[in-house]
């Protein structure tokens, strides 16, 4: 009973991690002020990656490490473009995710049906047997423990930091900063290019431990459930630790009952996840003033230095 | 170090507003053929087939038509939206749910064969999709929520909605237990323009009807106005005495209904019956449409029609030289990247700087 | 070695060069001479300093020099070249050509930072700040990578109560009213204990009031031996704190003198070039029947950082022009959308135009009543900068004029011709220069923008016109003739209300003041018995007649004290 227990959580685990570490680097993304809607085709690129150079050099750890590489470098595509060219940023993220979707079909076509190679658990013996949270605490994968070090990085970056507190101007007030000699684009290049890596990382999660193999269009959404995170969690990183939990968990649970076959169409259950997000989106976005006073003043407002 | 800088333009360029999407696709070619390259084909025969092959037969010239009609047909609505500065992301969904909406008559009574069956098809899928399109405009101007999000997670739900449906209550008993509905009769199909020639049905002459349509009423008309002023300045559209959760609405149920207008031509015209897929992405493609346009619903006609291009060069690149069809997503998705970019210079210059030197480009 | 013999004194100069390093004692300049520093080289020199956008000779061949413990003003109007002056001293523009010297030696000033750290402040306008960060926050934004987090909010709290400019360091900068970000500013920039301070345009937020208190900060800091720039339109007080003046028009130096030696006239025709016409004051006119009548109105704050406006009462009758004054900030935008319907209220009788009651009626109906609106930002709000003027004409006027522009009812086709015609019927009456025929609005100067929207209202010939900020960042030239017009259009029989937080335009062409403060319009003060003083009292927040300082002082005790109820 108790395993059971450990059990679903583990899985809900499983299942948030990757909106967590997605979601942490849109976070970061827009809090500089620019609103990446690229991260489903980020993802997705990242997922490829690391499905293939795993595949090729035997070794997930590289392709953990590709899938991050990647990610970054896909971002800067639309990095240059909304930074440096000051296109729209919503048209430009989707142009991104678009890209990103087809690049990989063709990327993964030779990969469908192969197995993949799996990222393994990290173990501490004698720990991990600890009865309730043993497995769950000493006993997960390595991109588990990366994305709780993501939050409390994050959290520290963004707070307890100069480099992070200038961020936050950046994202606050562009003009006010510029004025300062901040270099305005270059804060956000590599916030954009940060948000990138985690986008590639939170792929890499699914091909080398959530199911390790290629199929495509694989991320099925997960990137845009994650910039809905963002906003239910009010751009802070402990929100979005619980909001990817709730969001885990929800995702499970569909799962669970279409499992034990409830006699609800397992189509209604597997939309459960898309209209939970708009649920929540719609119960965090009602109190405006609230809406108002956490969003990023700047975000997804483009910035041309006056001269 | 080199850095770029953008100079703003005094007045905007009307000389690089027409010439952009040209720029443009100038630039996909370009890269297209490095892709080619890359995949290890000569870029020439790849760049024919893709682009000028289909163009060499009638029949193929009937498919183009067929793929580019619902392509223009959304990009039209969308237009008014992306004006408007609402991001209706969910045109497919609304595709989806138009062909659920308009099927219903066929499907549900299949007596029922008049000439007045397919009209009526038609108003309700374009009800459909303007109900469908009416929830993210109900969640943004009521409740704040990002249509982004809430227009796009509905379009994994009509996804759903439709699997269901043709895998379950809709399924023909007839079906050999294959997903998909019974098959429209002649007076549910919308029919052919020139039988003897090709396939291409009249759902390609409403779309140009719809692009022209939303043109004349966007460029001329107080109420298309009003769709500019309010996306290029909310406040100044307040001042105006606009209202801009009206246009939320607005913009959102009039896409939606042509989206979901795209969706029953479809099913209607050319599948012929409801299936569990019945769309090759023809509601995100045609964003790509609306912006290679430049949001204008004219230019949709010919950006719908590169567009339905790159889907049979696909298929024709795939046959003759053994190139995935995927290659068609890399290639749309590298045109809406290249228009954005391109789009920058209607209203900037554009300098290249290196930080020692100072040399300037135009 | 010496010198050391030679210099009995020279002891004692040590010690207090030890203590204050940073500060100079104040010297005397020499009749006739330029002020220098200690060692005769002024703080700061500017030489043939030029700077190009693309055709536009921003700054051509300007020079200038500061003195240590010299207040130096820069005078020119609206696009002479000040603000491209001052961001390449601060390091946020380069010059193209000329050279600026920096206590003798040439600098080359590549960055803001680098500024900071060669001992130049600066005191933005616009204030760079960030609403949502604290001022502790914003301070430590603008020093270097080396300053001890920990304590900015200490020494920011040491600092501001030394120089009088009292600030928490922990509130948040969103929630400050416009003087206190002032001191945020200010305090920011004395804690990089510069030697030279830039301010620019420092009074035109303030009241009289808070600018008598910054002329006492900046005299202190002229004491202290540190040279201010100080750039400001404002005649009166440049003539009163500064030492020297040097004025720009067109982007070249075209005059420097002492300006306690001029007079404000003399000083606006150097600076406009030619010689400026104050509005002419009409003969007191027939005062006409009540046009605007607005009796306890109320708007609740729609936003964060918004002003909700209290029991708002006000009368304008035809043929006066009623000034309202105050502090950028209390509550003049939110006043303007109520009067205009931009927000509309439940309470219709609260707003009365032409007898018609109005409150719940939007901004279109009011038109169609004879109202006209110019509200403060040109762009983005009167006008949209990528559509053409005749575009913009229809803005404002699709609904009051429909009959004119539109054709098939209200819904119906736009006529472009007509558009066109009444758009070149305006450029002319007004005189807006613009390229072509019908340019974006975007291409206009500011001047000439302003000019556009206030003759699109004037051509409808509205029986009551209310004006936000009519002259803000325009040019003399312009300033004068759309006060002219205001005037006009009073003595014509029209009501006019005008916001400003210019005083010297409210009292130009007011017939009675009332002031704007904290979301709260005072009782109207007729033209003849106003005085900045008293102005400038409500403006800070006195309402002399009704609650007395002290009383409410004794009530805040009370509350304080656990409220004995």
């Amino acid at each position: 009973m108790m395993d059971m227990w450990q059990n679903i959580i583990l899985t809900i685990a499983t299942a948030a991690t990757p909106l967590l570490i997605a979601a942490l680097g849109e976070l970061v993304v827009e809090r500089s002020g620019v609103l990446n809607l690229g991260v489903e085709g980020m993802m997705i690129m990242g997922a490829v990656t690391g499905f293939a150079v795993a595949l090729a050099t035997g070794n997930p750890w590289l392709g953990m490490i590709g899938a991050i590489i990647i990610g970054s470098l896909f971002s800067l595509l639309f990095g240059f473009l909304v930074l440096s060219i000051a296109t729209n940023q919503v048209a430009t993220g989707l142009s991104l995710t678009l890209l990103g979707i087809g690049l990989s079909g063709m990327i993964g076509e030779e990969f469908v049906g192969e197995p993949g190679v799996k990222l393994s658990n990290i173990e501490i013996p004698g720990l991990v047997d600890i009865p309730l949270v043993g497995r769950l605490l000493f006993g997960q994968d390595p991109i588990f423990y990366i994305s709780i070090a993501l939050v409390f990085g994050v959290m520290w970056f963004l707070f307890k930091t100069r480099t992070g507190l200038t961020l936050r101007s950046v994202g606050d007030n562009h003009d006010s900063a510029h004025a300062l000699g901040i270099p305005v684009l270059r804060y956000r290049y590599f916030a954009v290019m940060f948000g990138g890596a985690c986008a590639g990382l939170a792929g890499a999660h699914l091909t080398l431990v959530y199911t390790p193999q290629w199929i495509e269009n694989m991320t099925s959404g997960r990137g845009w459930i994650a910039l809905a995170l963002v906003v239910f969690a009010s751009w802070r990183p402990l929100r979005l630790l619980a909001g990817a939990y709730l969001f885990g968990a929800v995702s499970i649970g569909q799962l669970h009952a279409q499992a034990l076959g409830l006699g609800i169409p397992s189509q209604f259950l597997s939309s459960l996840p898309y209209l939970a997000t708009i649920v929540v989106l719609v119960i965090i976005s009602t109190n405006r003033r609230l809406t108002l006073m956490n969003t990023p003043a700047c975000l997804g407002k483009p910035f041309v230095p006056a001269r | 170090m080199i850095r770029v800088e953008l100079v703003k333009r005094p007045q905007h360029s009307n000389f690089y507003m027409l010439m952009s999407p040209f720029i443009a696709f100038g630039l996909t070619l370009v890269f297209g053929a490095l892709i080619f390259l890359a995949l290890g084909k000569n870029p020439f025969t790849g760049l024919y087939f893709y682009f000028i092959d289909p163009l060499s037969q009638v029949w193929s010239l009937h498919e183009l038509a067929i793929k580019a009609g619902p392509l223009i047909m959304i990009a039209a609505g969308l237009c008014v939206c992306y004006r408007s500065n609402n991001w209706n992301i969910g045109a497919e969904g609304q595709f989806i749910v138009g062909a659920i909406f308009g099927s219903m008559i066929p499907i549900l009574m299949p007596g029922f064969q008049t000439v007045l069956t397919l009209p009526l098809m038609l108003i309700m899928a374009m009800v459909g999709g303007a109900i469908y399109a009416g929830i993210p405009a109900l969640l943004k101007a009521r409740y704040n929520a990002n249509e982004i999000l809430t227009s796009l997670m509905l379009v994994y739900v009509a996804q759903l909605l439709l699997d269901w449906l043709v895998r379950g209550v809709w399924r023909d008993p007839q079906g050999f237990a294959f997903p998909g509905s019974v098959r429209f009769p002649p007076a549910a199909t919308l029919p052919e323009m020139i039988p003897s020639q090709g396939d291409a049905h009249y759902g390609f002459l409403l779309a140009l009807v719809a692009a022209i349509a939303v043109w004349f009423f966007l460029a001329k008309t107080l109420k298309g106005f009003e769709v500019s002023v309010l996306g290029l300045s909310p406040r100044a559209g307040k001042f105006a005495g606009f209202s801009a959760s009206a246009m939320v609405f607005f913009s959102f149920m009039l896409s939606g209904a042509l989206a979901g207008l795209a969706g029953i031509s479809e099913v209607s015209g050319a599948i012929g019956q409801l299936r569990e897929v019945i769309s090759p992405g023809y509601g995100f493609a045609a964003i790509i449409v609306a912006f290679l346009g430049r949001l204008n619903p004219l230019g949709t006609i010919a950006a719908g029609l590169l567009l339905a291009l790159t889907y049979l060069g696909g298929e024709a690149a795939q046959i003759s030289l053994g190139i995935s069809d995927k290659v068609v997503r890399v290639f749309q998705g590298m045109l809406l990247f290249f228009v954005l970019g391109c789009d920058t210079l209607v209203h900037y210059k554009i300098r290249i700087v290196s930080r020692t030197a100072e040399g300037s480009a135009t | 070695m010496l010198d050391f013999c030679l210099q009995p004194f020279s002891n004692a100069g040590m010690v207090s060069e030890e203590a204050d390093n940073n500060k100079k004692q104040p010297e005397e300049p020499a009749p006739g001479q330029t002020m220098a520093g200690s060692d005769g080289v002024p703080m700061l020199e500017v030489r043939q300093i030029v700077k190009s956008f693309g055709p536009l000779k921003a700054n051509d061949n300007v020079s200038l020099s500061v003195g240590s413990g010299e207040i130096h003003s820069l005078l020119g109007e609206n696009g002479a070249g000040k603000s491209t002056l001052v961001k390449m001293l601060y390091g946020s523009l380069q010059p193209d050509t000329g050279e600026i010297l920096w206590q003798g030696k040439p600098v080359n000033i590549t960055s803001p930072s680098m500024a900071r750290q060669t001992g130049i402040g600066m005191v933005f306008q616009h204030f760079s700040l960030f609403d949502s960060l604290s001022v502790a926050d914003n301070i430590l934004l603008s020093l270097e990578e080396s300053f001890a987090t920990s304590d900015v909010a200490d020494k920011a709290r040491q600092l501001s109560i030394d120089y009088g400019l009292p600030l928490n360091p922990h509130s948040i900068v969103g929630d400050l009213s416009v003087g206190e970000r002032q001191r945020v500013e200010i305090v920011r920039c004395l804690l990089q204990n510069p030697d030279l301070i830039i301010l620019d345009e420092p009074t035109s937020v303030l009241t009289p009031q808070e600018a008598e208190n910054l002329f006492e900060t900046l005299e202190r800091l002229r004491s202290e031996g540190r040279s201010i720039l100080y750039i400001s339109h404002r005649l009166e007080e440049v003539k009163r704190m500064c030492d020297r003046a040097t004025i720009l028009r067109h982007g070249k130096v075209v005059g420097e003198c002492d300006p306690a030696q001029e007079t404000a006239e003399s000083l606006a025709s150097l600076m406009v070039g030619t010689n400026v016409n104050k509005a002419n004051r009409r003969a007191a006119g027939e005062i006409g029947d009540p046009l605007l009548e607005i009796t306890g109105a109320n708007l609740p704050a729609g936003s964060p950082f918004a002003i909700a406006l209290k029991n708002v009462n006000l009368t304008v009758r035809g043929g006066e022009v009623v000034g309202i004054a105050g502090v950028a900030g209390n509550g003049q935008s939110e006043f303007f959308r109520l009067v205009s319907g931009e927000d509309v209220i439940a309470n219709a009788d609260a707003i009365n135009i032409r007898g018609t009651a109005c409150g719940s009626s939007g901004i279109n109906e009011r038109r169609s009543l004879g109202a006209a609106f110019v509200p403060e930002e040109r762009l983005g709000h009167g006008a949209i900068p990528d559509l053409s003027l005749s575009e913009n004409l229809l803005l404002s006027r699709h609904g009051s004029d429909s009959a004119a522009f539109l054709r098939m009812g209200k819904l119906g086709l736009i006529r472009t011709e007509i558009t066109l015609d009444a758009t070149a019927r305006i450029c002319e009456k007004m005189d807006v220069r613009k390229t072509g025929e019908d340019p974006d609005a975007s291409s206009l100067s500011g001047g000439n923008l302003q000019k556009f929207i206030m003759g699109r209202e004037l051509d409808r010939q509205p029986s009551l016109l209310i004006v936000n900020q009519p002259t803000w960042g325009v040019d003399a030239g312009a300033a004068a003739r759309i006060r002219q017009a205001m005037m006009d259009l009073a003595q014509s029989g029209c009501a006019v209300l005008v916001i400003s937080q210019d005083l010297d335009e409210i009292f130009e062409i007011s017939d009675r003041i009332t002031v704007m403060h904290d979301g709260e319009l005072s009782e109207p003060i007729p033209i003849e018995d106003a005085t900045y003083e008293k102005i400038g009292l409500l403006m800070g927040g006195a309402n002399p007649g009704h609650v007395l300082p002290e009383v409410e002082e004794h009530h805040h005790d009370d509350t304080t004290s656990g409220g004995a109820e």
